[in-house]
């Protein structure tokens, strides 16, 4: 009997310990990128601040109604007591002091981790266009003349400046392990800077939801180091496809979970249509 | 569902959109669900009918301006529109905890439907859930706070009753007749535009929150006026009790805000119906107004609920505590300032639209500062505990239950108000997990604790306490089981909506939060096993005083269930626990001298047909069949006008009949209190 309290504890444990501490899973706590990095310690950081309120609140909440319950005749009793300037003044300054505190830290990312805001660094930012499409994701890369689908490289320690619309509804493009994700829309250009810090392979999504394809609109973020980098677009500039008219139109049927797809040229001005497309009469002239 | 329907471009002219495929008889799910309902509508109308209560409904119901019937309707409409709203969180719950797959297909609901599920799910919980219980509480107890004898417009009341209903009504017929939007529950264009939602789906979410956000904002009007024109006298502002502050603040959100909805809604129709573009990037027209425009109805919406949520526990938390509220003025004030800041920060559900470091700036911390006055509210609960000698009823485990789990929601709030923070946390489940913490364990706990406390008032009787106790329980166990395991999963990147997904340590967290989905189940069952076992056993339960709780406001001076005209003599308010300080000084349960005869509303049949109408209407408009739209606004339009020609629309009650239910009352009162010497019952009358 006890024995198998102790195995069922035991199993719990570790089951627990499995679930709570499988590092790698926590994305946004295992940052590869400065943006991610200092997204993670800003919920950290605003996690214990809170904590200053958020942890005699919950004790209060417990031992209040515990020590005054009616049944305990000892604790003191003041019906009619009702008002404390001391108390009132405390309850209101300490919200005011941490939220003056978390304001300011507010305020500072805002700015300092405003997705427009370049990234700081001795190489110069690479431009990555960003097209959400039924149900998949165009990249392309204009310097290059590239384009592929569901799937986008970028060299290590190299800011990258994504540029972002929609080919049809809304749509937010994010890589948790890089940080800040940005709606992607159609008719406007988006912008958000991100920079990997590691080689690997990252995966991105759409996060906001843009109908039945949705779950399916995965995309591969690879950081590879310059020579990797290298490759790829070489590899992608070797495919047999080129993103012309006929291969575009394809793409902009509605389709799901589309495996990632080179194309080795792509007119370098096709974002821009694209934006156009939706601007319409008015704005267009 | 969607996926087999044929779009019918060129309506037909009698019939519109419709057609036989508009069915969906080819889904197996819905299919048992239908005949489930439509076994369980026969049976029920067969019953009233055997019975010969149809004309009882109609007199004492359905036709009635009667606040507090109103009222319990609101609450039982809730009550199953719950259960509707919560079999889609099971199926949403058990598709995710099945659905590890990484292709299109996986768990038993296709897209197709599961989207629509999630949509449903939101819009009902909010629209028809959250909002038709505190509409009902409110109904049920305002007026009997501030000494009025009905609400300031009792037609309206029953009109903004029964135009509720219709929304209601029309978002479940689209469950069997055709479709519902699929675009998730604030509806987004360009999804929820025509070209990327043909079909009637959007329609029903249109037409179906039109109709019944008509009704609420009428709601709103009404229950400011009372508030503000129709308090007992002696009852200045700063004596009012806190739920009627709290319901102030809310109903002035409600004028406020719900006619940006109307008119957003109103766009949208137009440019579905006619082709314009105010939210689609052709002639100008543009999205990102839509999501500004949509919140900043939005985000009021959630005070709304929450508000009178807040003032339910400073009266519950005072009254079991058997002590004054602490910092009375100081809750008072902080409930306003969150009734104005919460049209200050719309923009906190979209950091990520991509609006500059200075609006995100500004919108994140004026977030944060509201949680300054909600944060002062929960020290003042805390401080009226304090000194106090707490009783444990069952709406005080609601009120601690919400204590705990509503600061974990304010927490995981303020963290989503930092907009650098917001960037990687929004639209995750770390989001849902947020909202649900605060409307479930802030809003609904609190309907919960307020139903509970009231629920003798309304009916003459109590609620099963052990059974309040039990529900309560496994609604906040369920809570945490299902909810903690979402904030996990948003740190792990887990977007919001998803159909499927290829992570197995996800699996694992999904299958928690299903576990949990079920102990709330067992939480909901229990509450309606025990809304049965009091009705049961009602004799046993029943409240002979009017005042079960040893209360401290206004209602609790009258008998319950109340006389139809609340007050025989409007009571002159003294103090802010009038009713606590008329017992201390012993005039409590003072029969008058005089009576008079009392100046009461007539029932009236216009709320009922005016809606009746509303529905032809709206479900008209829905399947684009013009000429049968053409008649149910005539008809709306007509049977107002009919109405507006009644001339006996009130009556009055004579001397006689208030004095045979008075002096009932008092005997029963009399009574109850000699059976109290005897047995020394728990719930003493200091007389």
């Amino acid at each position: 009997m006890k024995k198998s309290v102790v195995k069922t504890s035991a199993l719990l444990l570790v089951l627990a310990s499995t679930l709570l501490l499988s590092g790698c899973n926590y994305v946004l706590f295992d940052p590869k990128g400065p943006i991610a990095e200092e997204q993670k310690s800003l919920i950290i950081t605003s996690i214990w601040v809170m904590c200053i309120v958020v942890v005699p609140v919950i004790i209060m909440s417990i031992w209040f109604p515990i020590q005054y319950r009616s049944g305990n005749k000892k604790s003191e009793y003041r019906p009619t007591w009702e008002h404390s300037n001391l108390i009132e003044a405390v309850v209101w300054s300490i919200p005011i002091m941490i939220i003056l505190a978390l304001g300011t830290i507010t305020f500072l990312t805002s700015y300092s981790l405003d997705p427009r805001k370049p990234i700081e660094s001795k190489e110069p930012t690479m431009v990555v266009q960003v097209v959400a499409m039924d149900w998949k994701w165009l990249f392309i890369y204009p310097e290059y003349e590239i384009a592929t689908v569901n799937e986008f490289a970028m060299p290590v320690d190299v800011p990258v400046e994504f540029l972002v619309t929609s080919d049809t509804v809304m749509n937010s493009f994010f890589v948790p392990h890089l940080g800040t994700q940005i709606y992607a829309m159609s008719g406007m250009e988006n912008r958000v800077h991100l920079m990997a810090s590691e080689e690997g392979a990252y995966k991105g999504f759409s996060a906001n939801y843009s109908g039945f394809g949705f779950s399916g609109m995965k995309f591969s973020a690879l950081a590879k180091t310059k020579d990797g980098f290298e490759d790829w677009v070489n590899e992608v500039k070797n495919s047999p496809e080129v993103l012309d008219d006929e291969n575009l139109a394809k793409l902009r049927k509605k389709s799901r979970d589309v495996p990632p797809a080179y194309f080795s040229y792509v007119n370098p001005l096709l974002f821009s249509t694209i934006i156009e497309n939706y601007t319409g009469a008015l704005n267009g002239e | 569902m969607a996926s087999n329907h044929t779009v019918v471009t060129e309506p037909h002219f009698l019939f519109g959109k419709l057609t036989f495929d508009s069915i969906p008889y080819h889904d197996p799910i819905l299919v048992t669900t239908f005949s489930v309902v439509v076994i369980g509508s026969i049976g029920l109308l067969g019953a009233i009918t055997y019975f010969g209560k149809w004309k009882y409904l109609w007199d004492n119901w359905f036709t009635s301006v009667d606040h507090k019937k109103i009222g319990i309707m609101y609450i039982l409409t809730a009550l199953i529109m719950l259960i509707r709203g919560f079999s889609d969180a099971l199926l949403m719950r058990s598709q995710q905890a099945i659905a590890l797959a990484n292709e299109s297909g996986a768990g038993y609901l296709p897209p197709e439907h599961y989207d629509q599920i999630f949509t449903a799910h939101g819009v009902i919980m909010i629209f028809f859930v959250a909002m038709p219980l505190i509409v009902g509480l409110m109904n049920i107890v305002v007026p009997l706070q501030i000494g009025a004898r009905d609400v300031a417009f009792p037609f309206l009341n029953s009109l903004s009753f029964w135009l509720f209903v219709v929304g209601a009504l029309m978002l479940n017929i689209s469950l069997f007749l055709g479709e519902f939007a699929a675009t998730g529950w604030l509806a987004y264009p360009p999804l929820s535009g025509i070209d990327y939602s043909p079909w009637v789906g959007v329609d029903y979410w249109l037409w179906s929150l039109q109709i019944s956000g008509i009704g609420t904002l009428l709601t709103g009007v009404n229950f400011v006026v009372t508030i503000l024109r129709m308090r007992a006298p002696g009852m200045s502002l700063m004596k009012m009790p806190v739920f009627t502050w709290t319901s102030l603040c809310a109903n002035v959100l409600i004028v406020a805000a719900f006619p940006i909805l109307t008119v957003t809604i109103t766009l949208l129709t137009l440019d579905r119906y006619m082709g314009t573009h105010f939210f689609t990037g052709d002639m100008g027209g543009n999205q990102m107004m839509y999501v500004n425009l949509i919140w900043a109805w939005g985000h009021p919406e959630v005070y709304i609920l929450i508000l009178p949520a807040f003032g339910v526990f400073s009266e519950v938390t005072a009254t079991f505590s058997r002590k004054r509220l602490f910092g009375y003025s100081s809750l008072v004030w902080a409930t306003a300032a969150i009734m104005l800041l919460s049209f200050v920060v719309w923009l906190h559900h979209f950091f990520t639209m991509g609006a500059g470091a200075s609006v995100n700036a500004f919108f994140g911390i004026a977030t944060m500062i509201i949680s300054i006055p909600t944060g002062v509210k929960l020290f003042n609960w805390l401080f009226t505990m304090y000194k106090g000698r707490v009783e444990y009823t069952s709406p005080m485990w609601w009120t601690v239950a919400f204590f705990i789990t509503f600061t974990i929601g304010g927490m995981t709030g303020v963290m989503l108000a930092i907009p650098a923070a917001n960037y990687v946390l929004h639209n995750s489940l770390f989001l849902v997990a947020h909202f649900h913490n605060v409307i479930i364990g802030g809003a609904l706990f609190g309907y919960f604790a307020g139903i509970t406390y009231w629920f003798p008032k309304a009916t003459g009787f109590t609620l099963n306490e052990t059974l309040g106790k039990w529900a309560c329980g496994l609604w906040t166990v369920g809570f945490f089981l299902a909810f903690m395991p979402l904030y996990v999963l948003g740190f792990m990147g887990m977007t919001r909506r998803l159909n499927y997904y290829e992570n197995p340590v996800w699996n694992m967290w999904l299958l928690v939060a299903g576990a949990g989905a079920l102990i709330i189940l067992c939480g909901i069952l229990v509450q309606f096993y025990q809304i049965f076992a009091s009705i049961r056993d009602q004799r046993h339960n029943r409240d002979m005083t009017g005042d079960p709780w040893n209360g401290r406001t206004l209602e609790w001076s009258i008998s319950s269930p109340p006389p139809f005209y609340n007050f025989a003599l409007l009571p002159a308010v003294r103090d802010r626990d009038h009713f606590h300080d008329m017992k201390n000084l012993g005039l409590a349960y003072k029969k008058p001298k005089q009576y008079h005869r009392i100046h009461m509303p007539k029932n009236t049949w216009a709320g009922v047909v005016i809606s009746g109408f509303s529905l032809v209407m709206g479900m008209a408009m829905v399947w684009h069949i013009w000429w049968l739209a053409i008649l149910g606004t005539l008809g709306m339009i007509g049977s107002f006008i009919v109405y507006t020609f009644e001339k006996q629309k009130d009556y009055y009650v004579e001397i006689d009949e208030v004095e045979a239910i008075e002096n009932a009352h008092y005997e029963r009162v009399a009574h109850a209190n000699d059976k109290r010497d005897d047995n020394a019952a728990p719930v003493t009358i200091s007389i």
